[in-house]
Protein backbone atom coordinates (compact mmCIF):
# COMPACT_ATOMS: atom_id res chain seq x y z
CA UNK A 1 0.00 0.00 0.00
CA UNK A 2 2.90 2.32 0.78
CA UNK A 3 4.44 2.01 -2.46
CA UNK A 4 2.98 4.37 -4.14
CA UNK A 5 3.98 6.38 -1.74
CA UNK A 6 7.65 6.00 -1.40
CA UNK A 7 8.08 6.08 -4.93
CA UNK A 8 6.02 9.51 -4.94
CA UNK A 9 8.60 10.78 -2.43
CA UNK A 10 11.99 10.02 -4.26
CA UNK A 11 13.07 13.32 -5.97
CA UNK A 12 13.27 12.10 -9.63
CA UNK A 13 9.76 10.59 -9.56
CA UNK A 14 8.12 13.54 -7.87
CA UNK A 15 10.04 15.66 -10.90
CA UNK A 16 8.93 13.57 -13.64
CA UNK A 17 5.31 13.59 -12.28
CA UNK A 18 5.34 17.10 -11.53
CA UNK A 19 6.31 18.12 -14.79
CA UNK A 20 3.41 16.19 -16.12
CA UNK A 21 0.80 17.53 -14.17
CA UNK A 22 2.12 21.00 -13.21
CA UNK A 23 0.26 23.14 -16.02
CA UNK A 24 -2.85 21.33 -15.68
CA UNK A 25 -2.84 22.98 -12.10
CA UNK A 26 -1.28 26.76 -13.57
CA UNK A 27 -4.25 26.33 -16.74
CA UNK A 28 -6.91 25.90 -14.49
CA UNK A 29 -5.70 28.63 -11.92
CA UNK A 30 -6.11 30.81 -14.52
CA UNK A 31 -8.77 29.93 -15.80
CA UNK A 32 -10.36 29.90 -12.65
CA UNK A 33 -9.18 33.39 -11.18
CA UNK A 34 -9.72 35.22 -14.61
CA UNK A 35 -13.91 33.87 -14.47
CA UNK A 36 -13.67 34.67 -10.66
CA UNK A 37 -12.21 38.41 -11.98
CA UNK A 38 -14.68 39.19 -14.45
CA UNK A 39 -17.54 37.23 -12.54
CA UNK A 40 -16.93 39.71 -9.57
CA UNK A 41 -15.70 43.17 -10.62
CA UNK A 42 -18.26 43.46 -13.53
CA UNK A 43 -20.98 40.96 -13.74
CA UNK A 44 -22.27 40.53 -9.47
CA UNK A 45 -24.44 43.03 -8.38
CA UNK A 46 -23.22 45.78 -6.35
CA UNK A 47 -23.52 45.51 -2.56
CA UNK A 48 -26.83 46.99 -1.15
CA UNK A 49 -24.48 48.03 2.10
CA UNK A 50 -21.24 48.82 1.16
CA UNK A 51 -21.91 49.54 -2.94
CA UNK A 52 -18.85 48.71 -4.95
CA UNK A 53 -15.93 48.53 -2.59
CA UNK A 54 -17.26 44.84 -1.36
CA UNK A 55 -15.96 43.85 -4.12
CA UNK A 56 -12.54 43.60 -2.81
CA UNK A 57 -13.96 40.44 -1.20
CA UNK A 58 -12.73 38.88 -4.19
CA UNK A 59 -9.64 39.09 -3.52
CA UNK A 60 -9.14 39.63 0.39
CA UNK A 61 -11.00 36.48 1.29
CA UNK A 62 -9.64 34.07 -0.71
CA UNK A 63 -5.92 35.67 0.02
CA UNK A 64 -6.93 35.04 3.47
CA UNK A 65 -7.83 31.31 3.15
CA UNK A 66 -4.89 30.75 1.59
CA UNK A 67 -3.04 32.37 4.18
CA UNK A 68 -3.85 29.39 6.84
CA UNK A 69 -4.30 26.86 4.22
CA UNK A 70 -0.53 27.49 3.25
CA UNK A 71 0.21 27.42 6.79
CA UNK A 72 -1.79 24.04 7.33
CA UNK A 73 0.08 22.90 3.98
CA UNK A 74 3.53 23.87 5.34
CA UNK A 75 2.92 22.16 9.10
CA UNK A 76 1.85 18.82 7.48
CA UNK A 77 4.89 19.00 5.19
CA UNK A 78 6.97 19.66 8.68
CA UNK A 79 5.25 17.08 10.77
CA UNK A 80 6.23 14.02 7.56
CA UNK A 81 9.49 15.87 7.31
CA UNK A 82 10.34 15.13 11.18
CA UNK A 83 8.88 11.71 11.74
CA UNK A 84 10.12 9.98 8.55
CA UNK A 85 12.66 12.39 7.71
CA UNK A 86 11.38 12.39 3.61
CA UNK A 87 13.37 14.85 1.21
CA UNK A 88 10.61 15.84 -0.51
CA UNK A 89 8.96 16.91 2.43
CA UNK A 90 11.10 19.18 4.15
CA UNK A 91 11.43 20.95 0.24
CA UNK A 92 7.53 21.56 0.67
CA UNK A 93 8.44 22.92 4.35
CA UNK A 94 10.69 25.57 2.72
CA UNK A 95 9.17 26.36 -0.67
CA UNK A 96 5.55 26.83 0.71
CA UNK A 97 6.97 29.62 3.28
CA UNK A 98 7.52 32.07 0.47
CA UNK A 99 4.15 31.57 -1.29
CA UNK A 100 2.03 31.32 2.22
CA UNK A 101 3.87 34.90 2.86
CA UNK A 102 2.45 36.49 0.13
CA UNK A 103 -0.77 35.73 0.74
CA UNK A 104 -0.74 36.84 4.18
CA UNK A 105 0.58 40.35 2.92
CA UNK A 106 -2.44 40.28 0.55
CA UNK A 107 -4.75 39.31 2.74
CA UNK A 108 -3.10 41.92 5.56
CA UNK A 109 -2.99 45.01 2.38
CA UNK A 110 -6.38 44.09 0.89
CA UNK A 111 -8.13 44.14 4.52
CA UNK A 112 -6.33 47.26 5.17
CA UNK A 113 -7.75 48.98 1.93
CA UNK A 114 -11.54 47.75 2.16
CA UNK A 115 -11.45 48.77 6.16
CA UNK A 116 -10.70 52.57 5.12
CA UNK A 117 -14.45 53.23 3.57
CA UNK A 118 -15.89 50.61 6.04
CA UNK A 119 -14.24 51.14 9.22
CA UNK A 120 -12.84 54.48 8.43
CA UNK A 121 -9.39 53.07 9.75
CA UNK A 122 -7.03 50.70 8.20
CA UNK A 123 -6.25 49.40 10.97
CA UNK A 124 -7.23 48.51 14.25
CA UNK A 125 -6.06 46.06 16.76
CA UNK A 126 -8.91 43.71 16.78
CA UNK A 127 -8.27 40.04 17.34
CA UNK A 128 -8.60 38.65 13.47
CA UNK A 129 -6.07 41.23 12.33
CA UNK A 130 -3.81 40.68 15.02
CA UNK A 131 -3.22 36.98 14.75
CA UNK A 132 -3.14 37.77 10.75
CA UNK A 133 -0.45 39.65 11.93
CA UNK A 134 1.21 37.27 13.89
CA UNK A 135 0.73 34.58 11.44
CA UNK A 136 2.92 36.88 8.55
CA UNK A 137 5.41 37.36 11.18
CA UNK A 138 5.59 33.19 12.23
CA UNK A 139 5.46 33.23 8.18
CA UNK A 140 9.03 35.48 7.95
CA UNK A 141 10.82 33.75 10.96
CA UNK A 142 10.35 30.67 8.86
CA UNK A 143 11.88 32.38 5.81
CA UNK A 144 14.76 34.01 8.13
CA UNK A 145 15.38 30.88 9.72
CA UNK A 146 15.92 29.16 6.64
CA UNK A 147 18.21 31.96 5.02
CA UNK A 148 20.68 31.52 8.20
CA UNK A 149 21.49 28.13 7.97
CA UNK A 150 24.33 26.32 5.66
CA UNK A 151 23.06 23.27 5.99
CA UNK A 152 19.88 22.88 3.50
CA UNK A 153 18.66 19.87 5.48
CA UNK A 154 19.39 21.14 9.02
CA UNK A 155 17.56 24.33 7.74
CA UNK A 156 14.42 22.65 6.81
CA UNK A 157 13.99 20.78 9.66
CA UNK A 158 14.40 23.26 12.26
CA UNK A 159 12.22 25.50 9.75
CA UNK A 160 9.45 22.40 10.34
CA UNK A 161 9.63 22.84 13.92
CA UNK A 162 9.23 26.09 14.32
CA UNK A 163 6.67 25.48 11.79
CA UNK A 164 4.95 23.20 14.03
CA UNK A 165 4.98 24.96 17.45
CA UNK A 166 3.61 28.20 15.33
CA UNK A 167 0.23 26.24 14.68
CA UNK A 168 -1.00 26.99 17.22
CA UNK A 169 -2.04 30.65 16.06
CA UNK A 170 -4.15 29.16 13.04
CA UNK A 171 -7.26 28.03 15.38
CA UNK A 172 -6.58 31.48 16.87
CA UNK A 173 -7.06 33.39 13.11
CA UNK A 174 -9.90 31.12 11.85
CA UNK A 175 -12.29 31.26 15.32
CA UNK A 176 -10.72 34.67 16.51
CA UNK A 177 -14.37 36.07 14.80
CA UNK A 178 -16.34 34.05 16.76
CA UNK A 179 -14.52 34.02 19.77
CA UNK A 180 -13.84 37.64 20.78
CA UNK A 181 -16.21 40.99 19.82
CA UNK A 182 -14.64 41.96 16.83
CA UNK A 183 -14.98 44.73 14.48
CA UNK A 184 -13.93 42.23 11.69
CA UNK A 185 -17.55 40.79 10.03
CA UNK A 186 -18.29 37.46 10.67
CA UNK A 187 -18.09 34.58 7.97
CA UNK A 188 -20.96 35.01 4.91
CA UNK A 189 -19.56 31.63 2.58
CA UNK A 190 -19.11 28.38 5.61
CA UNK A 191 -22.15 28.07 6.60
CA UNK A 192 -23.34 25.09 5.55
CA UNK A 193 -26.40 24.45 3.10
CA UNK A 194 -27.52 28.50 3.65
CA UNK A 195 -24.41 30.80 2.95
CA UNK A 196 -25.53 34.33 4.05
CA UNK A 197 -24.65 35.62 0.29
CA UNK A 198 -26.36 36.13 -3.09
CA UNK A 199 -25.42 33.29 -5.73
CA UNK A 200 -24.49 35.86 -8.65
CA UNK A 201 -21.92 37.25 -5.79
CA UNK A 202 -20.95 33.68 -4.34
CA UNK A 203 -20.14 31.65 -7.50
CA UNK A 204 -16.92 34.02 -8.40
CA UNK A 205 -15.69 34.10 -4.90
CA UNK A 206 -15.97 30.12 -4.87
CA UNK A 207 -13.68 30.31 -8.46
CA UNK A 208 -11.32 33.12 -6.89
CA UNK A 209 -10.68 30.78 -3.92
CA UNK A 210 -10.71 27.36 -5.97
CA UNK A 211 -8.38 29.52 -8.19
CA UNK A 212 -5.87 30.62 -5.78
CA UNK A 213 -5.71 26.89 -3.90
CA UNK A 214 -4.70 25.69 -7.16
CA UNK A 215 -2.14 28.93 -7.99
CA UNK A 216 -0.89 27.63 -4.74
CA UNK A 217 -0.38 23.82 -5.44
CA UNK A 218 1.52 25.00 -8.92
CA UNK A 219 3.74 27.33 -7.52
CA UNK A 220 4.79 25.33 -4.40
CA UNK A 221 5.12 22.52 -6.88
CA UNK A 222 7.14 24.52 -9.56
CA UNK A 223 9.29 26.49 -6.60
CA UNK A 224 10.17 22.71 -4.93
CA UNK A 225 10.94 21.22 -8.47
CA UNK A 226 14.04 23.93 -8.36
CA UNK A 227 14.66 23.34 -5.11
CA UNK A 228 15.19 19.55 -5.73
CA UNK A 229 17.68 20.63 -8.90
CA UNK A 230 19.56 22.68 -6.40
CA UNK A 231 20.00 20.43 -3.64
CA UNK A 232 20.08 17.52 -5.96
CA UNK A 233 22.69 18.55 -8.04
CA UNK A 234 25.16 16.35 -7.57
CA UNK A 235 23.40 13.46 -8.30
CA UNK A 236 22.92 11.26 -11.54
CA UNK A 237 18.80 12.19 -12.11
CA UNK A 238 19.99 15.65 -12.13
CA UNK A 239 22.56 15.68 -14.56
CA UNK A 240 20.75 13.60 -16.88
CA UNK A 241 18.03 15.64 -17.31
CA UNK A 242 20.07 18.79 -17.87
CA UNK A 243 21.95 16.75 -20.45
CA UNK A 244 18.79 15.89 -22.18
CA UNK A 245 17.26 19.20 -22.20
CA UNK A 246 20.63 20.43 -23.50
CA UNK A 247 22.18 22.62 -20.86
CA UNK B 1 15.38 11.47 35.66
CA UNK B 2 15.02 13.06 38.20
CA UNK B 3 18.53 12.84 40.37
CA UNK B 4 19.67 13.67 36.40
CA UNK B 5 17.18 16.71 36.69
CA UNK B 6 18.39 17.80 40.18
CA UNK B 7 22.39 17.54 39.40
CA UNK B 8 21.63 19.52 35.97
CA UNK B 9 19.55 22.21 37.65
CA UNK B 10 22.18 22.46 40.68
CA UNK B 11 24.75 22.78 38.01
CA UNK B 12 22.57 25.40 36.49
CA UNK B 13 22.23 27.87 39.53
CA UNK B 14 26.02 26.72 40.37
CA UNK B 15 27.50 28.65 37.09
CA UNK B 16 25.40 31.21 37.73
CA UNK B 17 26.61 31.90 41.29
CA UNK B 18 30.28 31.90 39.69
CA UNK B 19 29.28 34.52 36.81
CA UNK B 20 26.86 36.90 39.18
CA UNK B 21 26.92 39.57 35.96
CA UNK B 22 24.79 37.10 33.71
CA UNK B 23 22.26 37.55 35.93
CA UNK B 24 22.28 40.71 37.47
CA UNK B 25 22.74 42.06 34.26
CA UNK B 26 18.91 41.46 33.07
CA UNK B 27 17.20 43.11 36.35
CA UNK B 28 19.31 46.27 35.74
CA UNK B 29 18.22 46.77 31.98
CA UNK B 30 14.95 46.38 32.72
CA UNK B 31 14.98 49.00 35.15
CA UNK B 32 16.65 51.47 32.93
CA UNK B 33 13.87 50.34 30.04
CA UNK B 34 11.14 51.47 32.37
CA UNK B 35 12.61 54.34 33.19
CA UNK B 36 13.89 55.60 29.82
CA UNK B 37 9.79 54.66 28.87
CA UNK B 38 8.61 57.08 31.72
CA UNK B 39 11.66 59.57 30.37
CA UNK B 40 9.88 59.24 27.07
CA UNK B 41 6.46 60.48 28.01
CA UNK B 42 5.36 64.04 29.74
CA UNK B 43 6.98 64.12 33.08
CA UNK B 44 3.88 63.03 36.00
CA UNK B 45 2.06 61.73 33.23
CA UNK B 46 -1.30 60.57 34.92
CA UNK B 47 -2.10 58.64 31.80
CA UNK B 48 1.45 56.42 32.45
CA UNK B 49 -0.29 54.59 34.41
CA UNK B 50 -2.75 53.30 31.93
CA UNK B 51 -0.03 52.24 30.04
CA UNK B 52 2.24 50.70 32.60
CA UNK B 53 0.80 46.95 32.02
CA UNK B 54 2.65 47.01 28.56
CA UNK B 55 5.76 49.01 29.73
CA UNK B 56 6.15 46.56 32.51
CA UNK B 57 5.29 43.55 30.43
CA UNK B 58 8.04 44.27 26.92
CA UNK B 59 10.29 45.17 29.64
CA UNK B 60 10.86 42.03 30.96
CA UNK B 61 10.43 40.21 27.90
CA UNK B 62 13.09 42.39 26.65
CA UNK B 63 15.33 41.72 29.85
CA UNK B 64 14.68 37.72 29.76
CA UNK B 65 15.96 37.59 26.35
CA UNK B 66 19.16 39.17 27.10
CA UNK B 67 20.47 35.62 28.49
CA UNK B 68 18.49 33.50 25.96
CA UNK B 69 21.47 33.26 23.33
CA UNK B 70 23.78 31.77 25.83
CA UNK B 71 20.94 28.85 27.33
CA UNK B 72 22.46 26.48 25.09
CA UNK B 73 25.68 27.61 23.17
CA UNK B 74 28.55 27.25 25.54
CA UNK B 75 27.62 23.95 26.41
CA UNK B 76 26.76 23.21 22.75
CA UNK B 77 29.95 24.60 21.94
CA UNK B 78 32.51 22.85 24.26
CA UNK B 79 30.60 19.21 23.60
CA UNK B 80 28.65 18.94 27.03
CA UNK B 81 25.39 19.14 25.44
CA UNK B 82 26.65 16.10 22.83
CA UNK B 83 27.74 14.17 25.88
CA UNK B 84 24.36 15.03 27.65
CA UNK B 85 22.51 13.20 24.63
CA UNK B 86 24.87 10.04 25.12
CA UNK B 87 24.37 9.51 28.61
CA UNK B 88 21.42 7.00 30.17
CA UNK B 89 19.60 10.01 31.15
CA UNK B 90 19.02 10.99 28.11
CA UNK B 91 18.52 14.86 27.29
CA UNK B 92 14.94 15.85 28.38
CA UNK B 93 15.65 16.10 31.94
CA UNK B 94 18.79 18.23 31.23
CA UNK B 95 16.35 20.64 29.22
CA UNK B 96 13.51 20.33 31.82
CA UNK B 97 16.83 21.26 33.69
CA UNK B 98 18.48 24.47 31.76
CA UNK B 99 15.00 25.89 30.99
CA UNK B 100 13.54 26.23 34.49
CA UNK B 101 17.21 27.36 35.68
CA UNK B 102 16.86 30.29 33.14
CA UNK B 103 13.36 31.04 34.30
CA UNK B 104 14.68 31.00 38.21
CA UNK B 105 17.66 33.81 37.33
CA UNK B 106 15.71 35.80 34.92
CA UNK B 107 11.57 35.38 35.18
CA UNK B 108 11.42 35.26 38.85
CA UNK B 109 13.90 38.11 39.63
CA UNK B 110 12.23 40.40 37.02
CA UNK B 111 8.72 39.45 38.22
CA UNK B 112 8.99 40.39 41.08
CA UNK B 113 11.29 43.78 40.37
CA UNK B 114 8.12 44.45 38.46
CA UNK B 115 6.38 45.13 41.57
CA UNK B 116 8.31 48.46 42.71
CA UNK B 117 8.33 49.59 38.92
CA UNK B 118 4.68 49.00 39.06
CA UNK B 119 4.66 51.93 41.63
CA UNK B 120 7.14 54.00 40.36
CA UNK B 121 4.64 53.94 37.43
CA UNK B 122 1.46 54.85 39.20
CA UNK B 123 -0.10 51.75 39.26
CA UNK B 124 -2.61 51.61 42.31
CA UNK B 125 -1.64 48.70 45.18
CA UNK B 126 -4.68 47.02 44.56
CA UNK B 127 -3.47 46.05 40.93
CA UNK B 128 -0.09 44.68 41.80
CA UNK B 129 -1.67 40.95 42.71
CA UNK B 130 -2.99 40.43 39.08
CA UNK B 131 0.49 42.47 38.19
CA UNK B 132 2.44 40.12 39.44
CA UNK B 133 0.16 36.64 39.55
CA UNK B 134 0.62 37.45 35.22
CA UNK B 135 4.26 38.17 35.41
CA UNK B 136 4.98 34.73 37.08
CA UNK B 137 2.94 33.06 34.89
CA UNK B 138 4.01 34.13 31.48
CA UNK B 139 7.56 34.43 32.41
CA UNK B 140 8.09 30.69 32.48
CA UNK B 141 6.77 30.72 28.70
CA UNK B 142 9.11 33.34 27.70
CA UNK B 143 11.61 31.00 29.17
CA UNK B 144 10.06 27.66 27.52
CA UNK B 145 9.65 29.40 23.79
CA UNK B 146 12.94 31.45 24.17
CA UNK B 147 14.70 28.15 25.11
CA UNK B 148 13.14 26.08 22.08
CA UNK B 149 14.15 28.92 19.77
CA UNK B 150 17.45 29.30 21.18
CA UNK B 151 17.85 25.62 20.23
CA UNK B 152 16.63 26.06 16.85
CA UNK B 153 19.62 28.52 16.31
CA UNK B 154 22.41 27.12 18.58
CA UNK B 155 23.93 25.57 15.31
CA UNK B 156 24.54 29.03 13.82
CA UNK B 157 27.36 31.06 15.17
CA UNK B 158 25.48 34.44 14.74
CA UNK B 159 22.02 33.55 15.82
CA UNK B 160 21.77 37.18 17.32
CA UNK B 161 19.03 38.95 15.86
CA UNK B 162 17.37 36.12 14.40
CA UNK B 163 16.35 34.77 17.98
CA UNK B 164 14.22 37.84 19.39
CA UNK B 165 12.60 37.37 15.57
CA UNK B 166 11.43 34.63 16.04
CA UNK B 167 10.74 34.15 19.70
CA UNK B 168 8.63 37.77 19.92
CA UNK B 169 5.67 36.16 17.36
CA UNK B 170 5.09 33.17 19.47
CA UNK B 171 5.23 35.05 22.80
CA UNK B 172 2.05 37.32 21.41
CA UNK B 173 -0.53 35.81 23.07
CA UNK B 174 1.07 35.72 26.56
CA UNK B 175 1.72 39.62 26.28
CA UNK B 176 -2.24 39.97 25.16
CA UNK B 177 -3.57 37.80 28.61
CA UNK B 178 -0.99 38.56 30.96
CA UNK B 179 -1.08 42.57 30.55
CA UNK B 180 -5.10 42.05 29.86
CA UNK B 181 -4.79 40.59 33.56
CA UNK B 182 -3.03 43.40 34.77
CA UNK B 183 -5.31 46.22 32.63
CA UNK B 184 -8.73 44.29 34.22
CA UNK B 185 -7.40 45.16 37.53
CA UNK B 186 -6.76 48.24 36.95
CA UNK B 187 -10.11 49.26 35.81
CA UNK B 188 -11.63 47.29 39.11
CA UNK B 189 -12.73 44.21 36.85
CA UNK B 190 -12.00 40.40 37.93
CA UNK B 191 -8.57 39.40 36.43
CA UNK B 192 -9.09 35.65 37.07
CA UNK B 193 -9.79 35.04 33.09
CA UNK B 194 -6.74 35.97 31.48
CA UNK B 195 -5.05 34.40 34.06
CA UNK B 196 -6.68 31.15 33.97
CA UNK B 197 -5.84 31.24 30.26
CA UNK B 198 -1.89 32.17 31.04
CA UNK B 199 -1.74 28.93 33.47
CA UNK B 200 -3.19 26.41 30.90
CA UNK B 201 -0.98 28.04 28.29
CA UNK B 202 1.73 27.46 31.10
CA UNK B 203 0.63 23.78 31.12
CA UNK B 204 0.97 23.30 27.30
CA UNK B 205 3.91 24.61 27.00
CA UNK B 206 5.46 23.02 30.37
CA UNK B 207 4.57 19.33 28.43
CA UNK B 208 5.20 20.22 24.76
CA UNK B 209 8.04 22.93 24.31
CA UNK B 210 10.57 21.10 26.16
CA UNK B 211 10.05 18.23 23.83
CA UNK B 212 10.36 20.38 20.64
CA UNK B 213 13.39 22.04 22.18
CA UNK B 214 15.07 18.61 22.59
CA UNK B 215 14.31 17.50 18.59
CA UNK B 216 15.35 20.93 18.03
CA UNK B 217 18.93 20.30 19.60
CA UNK B 218 19.19 17.37 18.40
CA UNK B 219 18.79 18.79 14.59
CA UNK B 220 21.21 21.37 15.49
CA UNK B 221 24.29 18.25 16.01
CA UNK B 222 23.52 16.95 12.54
Amino acid sequence: MWTWFHRLASPPAFYRLADRYAPWLGWASLLLIAYGLVGGLVLAPADYQQGDAFRIIYVHVPAAWLSLFGYMVMASAAFVAIVWRIKLAECVVVCAAPVGASFTALALITGMLWGKPMWGAYWVWDARLTSELVLLFLYLGVIGLNESFEDARTAARACGLLALVGVVNVPIVHYSVEWWNSLHQGSTVSKIGKPSIAPAMLWPLLSMSVGCMTFFGWAVIRRVQNELLLRERHTAWVKERLMSAGV
Amino acid sequence: MIAGFGAALMRELGLAMRHKGDWLMPPLFYLIVVTLFALGGKPNDPHLSAFAPAILWMGALLSALLTLDRLFRGDFDDGTLEQVFLSSTGPLAVVYAKLIGHWILSGLPLSLLAAPLALQLGVPAQALPALLAGLLLGTPMLSLIGGFTAALTVGLPRAGVLLPVLVLPLIGPIVIFGAGAARAALSGLSPAGPLYLLGSLLVLGLCLLPLTATAALRNSFD
